[in-house]
């Protein structure tokens, strides 16, 4: 009885405000705009017994996922978020990697403060850390002001409103993602494994290639679909950073919402990301499973 | 065999300072007497008083908070218990789904997330408000809390709880003089998360905020889509210097109960 009350109450929860919420969708993008509170059609009506649910059914077809073809802002948008998520990963792992092998590699006692270091601008607000690069990217911003007074350049640079503002957004919140399992991986790394490659005669930089890196892989995948899934679907960066010019899906899905109201369309815009999605997710989650077992 | 180099030494300088470096200068700037944020025209703290005076944030602040405090309390309830039942109840049906039910969440996007709750909203015919974003909050959070906390579940010796039944202790009995306090630490950080995640979040938050009930978050974000403005400086400043003490405090005092709570739990293993 007390385990059927501990089931069922966080169950229900998730099958209330999770999965039928999503069904919603689901349906919603199968349905017709209309001109009508709720703005589509047609609604299932229990009035008309049998044939009424059977007319709903009928009634529901793919005509929002063939618009979506046909429209190419739809699939550029899809393109340039996955180009993007793709290219901003890699930049991440770049810049995280040596930070994670830093931390690594640092006396023992550094490590909590280290730690710490990384995990607090994670608890600081996602917003307030966006926001803060529109007064360093402007084109009176702070790096254009510091470059001209190096006189590296003469005239300030265009950064804010391009794909670059974006990368950059990206890779400074999600940095954290990218450090923190690369530095668990490289934690565990037996230090004798170098000293061995070395006495056989690798020099340091090809016994890191050979050893170190292939020993981190697995927090190199972690870190990096930790950042590549949540940059897919990503608003706020490209809208505060990105100006108009920048395509991404989150953005498309907001806009059909909110500015065209046009939920069917929406609905099938989030259908068709969660479907992009599965595949890195299911990577993930295998990565994850592998390496709980060699834990074990 | 450890070296720390040169090489070392300026990825992690180089690496923290550009985490810290946006945040600093809009700490600094928050004390600019200027309009125009970035010039400097001497120390001032006007923009803190404005910001005081400003119903409309003051408003949304308390908003924020009370869906922070009640969601996150919801989300620690429940989550605890999803931990539970993944970590401790064996098999049942539907098992599989329910484990899903708690990671899909934490990997959906939020615009998805927002955009199906909202239509749920919708779908039944309740209003937008703040219960509404409560009701989001909580269902995210609380698959956040459950991970953190079935990963202290997952390591605590099971037997401790084991000798309180075979003592004589109901099942909950059992779990609030034995479980509980040795899962409280994660519990108490699965709390904060869930209330940071809720005080940060702002895209589920306006798909499901009716026009009764604004967050932080979406004062903030309609602010800044026109600009740099000193007083949202300032009100970053504000956050960004409370999460810093919460973070320090909480990691000094868990550092504390971790070391005592070793030393209970070798003291129990002696014991028994």
């Amino acid at each position: 009885m007390r385990r059927l009350f501990l089931i069922s109450v966080p169950y229900l929860w998730l099958l209330a405000l999770f999965v039928v919420p999503f069904l919603i969708v689901l349906k919603i993008s199968l349905s017709d705009t209309a001109l009508a509170i709720p703005p589509y059609m047609p609604t299932l009506g229990f009035s008309e017994g049998w044939a009424g649910i059977k007319q709903f059914f009928a009634d529901l077809d793919f005509e929002n996922f063939v618009f979506l073809t046909e429209d190419d802002l739809y699939w550029k948008a899809y393109l340039s978020s996955l180009q993007i998520a793709a290219i901003s990963t890699l930049l991440t792992l770049l810049v995280g990697y040596p930070v994670a092998y830093g931390m690594a590699m640092a006396p023992d006692e550094w490590r909590p403060t280290l730690m710490m270091l990384v995990i607090l601008p994670f608890w600081t607000s996602f917003l307030i850390r966006v926001y803060s690069w529109i007064g360093i990217l402007s084109q009176e911003g702070f790096l254009n002001q510091f470059l001209l007074w190096t006189g590296l350049i003469s005239e300030p640079l265009m950064i804010l409103n391009t794909k670059i503002a974006v990368y950059i957004g990206i890779i400074y919140t999600y940095l954290p993602f990218m450090i923190l399992p690369i530095y668990a991986a490289l934690e565990k790394l037996d230090g004798s494994l170098l000293e061995a490659a070395e006495d056989l005669g690798c020099s340091r930089l090809s016994a890191f290639w050979l050893v170190t890196i292939p020993l981190s892989k697995s927090g190199i995948i972690a870190g990096s679909f930790l950042v590549f899934i949540p940059a897919l679907g990503e608003f706020v960066i490209p809208s505060l950073l990105g100006g108009s010019g920048t395509l991404m899906i989150g953005k498309v899905l907001w806009e059909e919402f909110f500015s065209n109201r046009d939920w069917p369309v929406a609905s099938a815009v989030a259908v068709v990301l969660l479907l992009i999605l599965i595949i890195p997710i299911i990577l993930f989650q295998r990565n994850e499973q592998k390496e709980r077992e060699k834990d074990q | 065999m450890r070296r720390f180099t040169w090489f070392n030494a300026t990825a992690l300088t180089l690496g923290f300072a550009f985490l810290y470096l946006p945040m600093l200068i809009l700490v600094i700037y928050s004390f600019n007497a200027s309009k125009l944020v970035t010039v400097w025209a001497g120390f001032s703290t006007k923009w803190y008083g404005e910001l005081i005076n400003n119903d409309a944030f003051l408003d949304a602040a308390w908003v924020t908070v009370q869906v922070g405090v009640v969601s996150s309390t919801f989300a620690t309830v429940l989550g605890t218990m999803a931990a539970y039942v993944l970590v401790r109840v064996g098999r049942f049906p539907g098992r599989t789904l329910f484990s899903g039910m708690i990671y899909a969440p934490l990997v959906m996007p939020e615009v998805i997330t927002g955009l199906s709750l909202l239509l749920l909203f919708i779908g039944i015919g309740l209003d937008r408000g703040i219960f509404t974003i409560i009701l989001a909050h909580t269902t995210f959070s609380m698959c956040y809390v459950s991970v953190v906390v079935s990963s202290r579940l997952v390591s605590f010796d099971k037997s401790l709880e084991e000798a309180a039944l075979d003592l004589g202790c109901s099942p909950f009995t059992a779990f609030r003089l034995v479980t509980l306090p040795i899962i409280a630490p994660a519990v108490i950080s699965g709390w904060l998360l869930a209330f940071t995640l809720s005080l940060d979040d702002l895209v589920i938050a306006s798909f499901t905020a009716g026009p009764s009930a604004t967050t932080l978050p979406i004062k903030i974000f309609s602010a800044v889509r026109l600009g740099v403005s000193p007083e949202i400086n300032a009100l970053s400043t504000i956050m960004i210097g409370i999460v810093a003490v919460g973070v320090i405090t909480a990691s000094i005092v868990s550092k504390r109960a971790a070391v005592k709570q070793q030393q209970d739990e070798q003291a129990a293993a002696r014991a028994t």
